[in-house]
């Protein structure tokens, strides 16, 4: 009676060790990436290589004053920060490492971190509201216009996927790309599934939310301290997953010769990393009538037409 | 048992201060956490894949809609200054309340009284799929009928005239 219990509550410490040590190490990998890509070395100051610079922030930041604005509705300003990391950690909970390396294996597990991470998007518009601060609602308004658009392509850009798996569990999904992986006959989806998450996960070019240039840092323009970290968490575990998905949807999952399936799995997953945090480097950001015209005129077309070709082909 | 009477009790106070809350971005966040109750319960009695669209559609897409417009016109305005409650308002939502409560009453006593064990696999997406595009498809097909012609109006409504 208690070992599932047991077995869950395990599941949950070793989930919650790795989603804070895979943030920690993403803002290093990816400010050591950007420094590379504009020609400076990044930080290199705390630990070998600037390893450890994550963990001073993060001792910096618990560490630091939690200021409350004066006229803010305090309940809904406590209660944002967690509301945004606690769906980005649930999503978590179905993601196979490997065969068999996964909490729980649902039936509906895509759907599950689908339906799950939509629920952050009302932490944002929460916190924007609740800073009772001009720029923090902008920014809120902003994230709730941006994450509803790219939702409908990046569902899309899934379904061309569920419908040639068949299935909505993930392990299926990696196990029909035995042959062939989904990326190379809808490269049309994979396409419109990375520009979707991207945009999803608030990444530049995306990063209207809290455009820094305009909205001084948008919805969590009035947050610090450890509140402010559970923003930046989520942000971060959203990159994970965003990846993660990519590999297990599009670039045949664990799969591969010679190495270990979970050695496999992150290296794919770092490699998608990889590119958003590329984009970033590369690509200013855009304005956000283009960013919802895009979104709308071309990617959700797209995205229909993959599923078109994806139905066509299972018929022929 | 125990689950569904805490789940239950969960949904009902959300709708209670949902519908007794004076500000209304806490009013839609509280509907919000009833949604997302509904959902649990919906994964409880098998249905997952109702219990995630639940999710993702009305807690997901509508209600962020909701909170758009909400937010959006209340910001920089107190509770206190949305104004008294239209007084015929109070009359008519005890009756559509009541209203609901007997056409949700009719339509559920006769099978509440007399159970029967749902069939296998009753509420699995295969099972869903099924049912809405042999038995249900006529309904489904006309419902999203409807929602096409309510957006293709709105598209006209809002156009420039130019």
């Amino acid at each position: 009676m208690g070992q599932p219990y047991l077995r869950l509550a395990a599941a949950a410490l070793i989930l919650a060790a790795f989603v804070l040590g895979t943030a920690a190490f993403l803002v290093w990998f990816e400010r050591k990436l950007l420094g590379r890509m504009q020609v400076r070395p990044g930080p290199n100051r705390v630990g070998p290589g600037g390893l450890l610079q994550p963990v001073a922030d993060i001792l910096k930041l618990t560490v630091k004053e939690d200021i409350l604005p004066e006229h803010a509705d305090r309940p809904l300003f406590r209660l944002a920060p967690l509301m945004a990391f606690v769906p980005a950690f649930a999503a978590f909970v179905v993601l196979p490492f490997g065969p068999g390396l996964v909490s729980a294996d649902l039936n509906i597990g895509l759907l599950w971190i689908l339906a799950v991470s939509t629920v952050s998007v009302l932490a944002l518009i929460a916190a924007g509201w609740a800073s009772n601060s001009k720029y923090a609602l902008l920014g809120g308004m902003r994230a709730a216009a941006q994450m509803i658009s790219y939702e409908v392509p990046l569902v899309l850009s899934l379904i061309g996927v569920v419908l040639a798996a068949g299935s909505l569990r993930l392990g299926r999904i990696v196990a029909a790309q035995a042959h062939l992986w989904f990326a190379v006959p809808q490269v049309l989806g994979f396409i419109v599934y990375l520009i979707a998450a991207t945009a999803e996960s608030n990444r530049s070019p995306f990063d209207l939310p809290e455009g820094e240039s305009e909205l001084v840092a948008g919805f969590h323009t009035e947050y610090s301290g450890v509140r402010f970290a559970f923003f930046f968490l989520a942000e971060y575990s959203y990159v994970f997953l965003a990846a993660a998905i990519a590999t297990l949807a599009f670039l045949g999952g664990w799969s591969g010769p010679f190495l270990p399936p979970v050695v496999w799995f992150l290296v794919k997953t770092y490699a998608v990393i990889f590119f958003i945090i590329w984009l970033r480097a590369t690509l200013p950001r855009i304005r956000i009538d283009q960013l919802l015209s895009f979104g709308w005129k071309v990617l959700l077309p797209l995205s229909l037409v993959n599923i078109f070709l994806v139905g066509l082909f299972r018929f022929i | 048992m125990i689950l569904f009477g805490i789940l239950a009790l969960l949904a009902l106070v959300f709708a209670v201060f949902m519908v007794a809350t004076r500000n209304a971005v806490h009013s839609a966040l509280f509907l919000i956490g009833n949604f997302v109750i509904l959902a649990i319960l919906y994964i409880t009695l098998g249905a997952e894949f109702l219990g995630l669209a639940q999710i993702l559609v009305y807690a997901g897409a509508v209600m962020v809609l909701f909170l758009f417009v909400i937010a959006y016109l209340s910001a920089g305005t107190e509770a206190s200054e949305t104004g008294p409650a239209l007084a015929w308002q109070l009359p008519l939502g005890i009756a559509a309340g009541v209203l609901s409560l007997g056409l949700l009453l009719w339509g559920t006593l006769g099978a509440v009284l007399t159970p029967t064990a749902a069939p296998p696999h009753f509420g699995s997406l295969a099972f869903l799929g099924r049912a809405l595009f042999t038995t249900y498809l006529f309904p489904f097909e006309i419902t999203a009928f409807l929602l096409l012609a309510a957006l293709v109006g709105v598209v006209v409504l809002v156009r420039d005239e130019r």
